[in-house]
């Protein structure tokens, strides 16, 4: 039952793009956080995509997704001149992590269309599963 | 002797393939986002015929004729990896996915509805047989 697959498939993206989603959103909430006593600040998170194979008995596999890994971007965290922060090095600067708002908001608005769209085909293929189920009766 | 049913053993062929292709696109929508992915389809019409070719014809196979009784029919089975096809990008992005969402969502959309079709048919061949198998006094 081929059918059955997609829902393994888009099951897979959908997990993937809900963990894309989730990365985004600690970004987003870390967006002015400081460095802490350690001197390190907050280092924007992104997920990466690898296909996986879902085998199937015969013919050919499918096509699911999976996150192989989170990387932290290693690009150094914004700094600020403000000395009378508590959290300001010997310069006076207070060191931000380095997330870019705008590059996590596209992030986000295209994880979440992808998401729509697994949905959309889950939804679609349950449909024609149903009408499949129901094959003779009418 | 199978002619009652070799109707529906087309459109069963066609159904298994639609559902074949229905995963292949699910998989390339999946795989939206995956860097270097390459979006692949199938070519239903070869497909099919490959998939009926012995069935519709008798004796003949796809591409090949059994002249001796010995000869092993090829071309059998539903399914292979013949009938998929890479897509070609149609606009090429920085991470070499080519996945196109619009021609995708075009091509899932066109697959369900002729899945459907199909199912009907199958439906409409099996309302058909039955009809014929009652007596006329049944009306």
């Amino acid at each position: 039952m081929s059918m059955m697959k997609i829902f393994d498939i888009s099951g897979s993206a959908v997990s993937s793009q809900s963990q894309r989603l989730n990365v985004v959103a600690s970004n987003l909430a870390n967006v002015d956080t400081v460095a802490g006593p350690d001197g390190k600040a907050y280092k924007a998170r992104e997920v990466t995509f690898q296909t996986v194979l879902m085998g199937t008995p015969d013919g050919v596999p499918g096509a699911g997704v999976k996150v192989s890994g989170i990387t932290e971007n290693q690009s150094p965290g914004r700094k600020v001149h403000d000395p009378n922060s508590p959290s300001a090095d010997a310069d006076g600067y207070v060191t931000y992590s380095n997330v870019n708002a705008v590059d996590e908001m596209v992030n986000m608005i295209s994880a979440s269309r992808s998401y729509q769209n697994n949905i959309e085909v889950m939804n679609t293929a349950k449909t024609l599963l149903m009408k499949t189920l129901q094959m003779g009766q009418g | 002797m199978n002619r009652m049913t070799n109707s529906l053993d087309f459109q069963a062929q066609a159904l298994t393939l639609r559902a074949e292709r229905q995963r292949i696109i699910a998989g390339n929508i999946a795989n939206a986002d995956t860097p270097g992915y390459v979006a692949r389809d199938m070519d239903f019409a070869a497909a099919l015929r490959e998939a009926t070719g012995t069935q519709a014809a008798g004796t003949t196979m796809a591409g090949a004729t059994a002249t001796a009784p010995g000869h092993i029919p090829i071309g059998t089975g539903s399914t292979s990896e013949l009938g998929l096809k890479y897509a070609a990008p149609s606009q090429t992005s920085l991470d070499s996915n080519t996945v196109d969402m619009d021609r995708e969502r075009a091509s899932f959309v066109d697959n369900s509805v002729k899945y459907e079709a199909t199912l009907r048919f199958i439906n409409t061949d099996v309302r058909t047989m039955l009809d014929a198998m009652k007596s006329p006094s049944q009306g």
